[in-house]
């Protein structure tokens, strides 16, 4: 038997199922840092993805549901590939793929039954650090321009919040490593989670490179760059706690040991 | 068109194109011209290929033609596909060069849906599913035939492969050349190559067959010392596509003119192979 429900109540009960889909999940962290952007997601699977490359200069992040961000990964590489062959590869912007997406979710949300539930960042990479763009597109087809740094899926406020703490312009790839972990960890809120290289799908845009400019970083480089960024367990994890309890003026941990990394990140 | 993208279920970029926008294909508007018009359009003359002991070399010659006439000094017909291949083009350059960059798309496009390269093979049978695509075209005299060099990671070794304008893929063994000036690049390719030559000795191999095809067909261009104009040489190895340098394609064309200086056929093979000496 058919009956009213107003609209408001309609888009309300939709955004409300979505957001909680979403915050169930794990979460992910996208960072600028001095040679590119990083990404960073805990993902135990090596082969079902969360981050992917959609272009020469442009990545894709995504948390929630894996069969719902895959459609849309699948989408973004067709919808770049096809204006890259149709203009030329310079003509892909994360701007026009970030709009495209916007677009795209904001008619699934309305149109369909079941809104997606995604969240996703799509990321591109610039010759200069300022000239980077970083979009966050929530389920309803919102995008935000972000700056500096984002998270998404499961708690990702508190995660704003540490990484707000940690971030500071011209990061090296070791000192986002460990910003982007003190964020991760701090979800579970006081106990400290271990995370390790085969739990985490991390990747960069590098922005020295030529062409394609996306690279997972996986096996001996991880864990080598995760050593450097959290030098000694036990302090960083008192670190990150008693940075978490507002005591702000405590150094971030990665400040040092960030600064050998420099010249060998480029 | 944001519905193709969301729906599309193929890996496949051309296979999406054909459904999404066939008129984007290359040589789609072929069907709708009258015949007798490609004679008049510029077309790609020889490219040449051959392994070596860790990879395989490709180089084609500069010259586009349209009719007796040299359309363009500079071409290029050889281009990078992906990492681990290149393929050169000869015969209609409009409709060859957008084949190249559809391949070139299809092959990342794959790469990025799949997470991994299509296999060597893969390759090979992908660009013979696109040349074929182009045989209407081609039977209205808009021919478009590739040549496919890559270094298949799996078994350690550089491979060729030719096509035929209805799609038929032919793996080559050793050594190959297509084009206009094939015949004579072939034949000399065919007294200097030897089995297991380094990377160098293959370049210089490529460059005296491009040498002896310019020398024999008008359509195909030798090295312009006046320009410097010189070949596009390019290697493909277990570390990946390298185009040699214009420094290093000049000096190598630049011996090859001045070894011609005192013999313009170029380097003499034996008349009779040496008795291998008994042991």
């Amino acid at each position: 038997m058919p009956f009213y429900v107003s609209p408001e109540q309609a888009m309300k009960d939709k955004a409300d199922y979505a957001r909680k889909g979403i915050a169930r999940g794990r979460s992910g962290v996208v960072i600028q840092y001095d040679a590119g952007i990083l990404f960073v997601a805990p993902n135990p699977s090596r082969a079902l993805h969360k981050i992917s490359e959609i272009y020469d200069r442009i990545a894709f992040a995504a948390v929630g549901r894996y069969n719902e961000y895959e459609i849309l990964r699948k989408a973004g590489v067709r919808y770049a590939d096809m204006t890259g062959y149709q203009y030329d590869r310079q003509d892909v912007t994360a701007r026009g793929l970030a709009n495209w997406y916007a677009q795209t979710l904001g008619t699934i949300f309305t149109d369909s039954q079941k809104p997606f539930e995604v969240e996703i960042v799509v990321a591109e990479v610039a010759e200069a650090l300022a000239d980077d763009q970083i979009y966050r597109i929530t389920f309803d087809g919102s995008v935000n321009d972000e700056h500096g740094y984002v998270a998404m899926g499961g708690q990702a406020e508190a995660i704003a919040t540490v990484l707000k703490e940690h971030f500071t312009d011209n990061l090296s790839l070791s000192g986002a490593i460990a910003a982007a972990i003190a964020g991760l960890t701090a979800q579970a809120n006081g106990d400290r989670m271990e995370i390790t290289a085969t739990q985490l799908e991390v990747a960069v845009l590098d922005r020295s490179r030529d062409h394609r400019t996306f690279r997972r970083l996986t096996g001996a480089r991880l864990e080598s760059l995760l050593a450097e960024a959290t030098p000694a367990k036990g302090d960083q994890g008192k670190a990150r706690k008693s940075a978490a309890d507002t005591e702000t003026g405590q150094p971030p941990p990665e400040a040092d040991s960030s600064k050998p990394d420099k010249p060998g990140s480029k | 068109m944001s519905a193709a993208y969301l729906s599309a279920r193929t890996s496949s970029f051309s296979e999406f194109l054909t459904s999404a926008a066939p008129e984007l294909l290359p040589g789609a508007a072929g069907l709708t011209v009258p015949g007798g018009l490609a004679a008049g359009l510029p077309h790609g003359t020889t490219i040449v290929a051959a392994a070596f002991n860790d990879g395989v070399v490709m180089a084609g010659d500069r010259r586009a033609t349209a009719g007796n006439m040299i359309s363009q000094r500079d071409i290029e017909k050889v281009f990078r596909s992906d990492e681990y291949s290149c393929i050169g083009i000869t015969g209609v350059a409009g409709i060859g060069v957008d084949l190249v960059r559809l391949f070139q798309v299809e092959l990342e496009h794959y790469e990025k849906l799949e997470g991994r390269a299509l296999s060597l093979e893969g390759k090979a049978n992908r660009l013979a599913g696109m040349v074929r695509a182009n045989l209407g075209a081609a039977m209205q005299g808009f021919v478009v035939v590739p040549l496919l060099a890559g270094y298949d990671t799996d078994e350690g070794v550089g491979r060729i492969f030719s096509y035929d304008p209805t799609g038929g893929r032919y793996e080559e063994q050793r050594f190959h050349s297509i084009g206009s000036g094939s015949v004579f690049a072939r034949g000399s390719l065919k007294k200097l190559y030897n089995d297991g030559m380094e990377s160098a000795e293959a370049v210089m191999a490529c460059m005296q067959a491009l040498y002896d095809a310019a020398d024999d067909d008008s359509a195909t261009g030798g090295p312009d010392m006046t320009r410097r104009i010189y070949p596009i040489v390019a290697t493909v190895t277990a570390d990946g596509y390298r185009r040699l340098t214009d420094e290093e394609t000049g000096s190598a064309a630049q011996s090859v003119i001045a070894e011609r200086m005192s013999d313009p056929d170029g380097p003499n093979a034996a008349l009779q192979r040496a008795p291998k000496a008994v042991e």
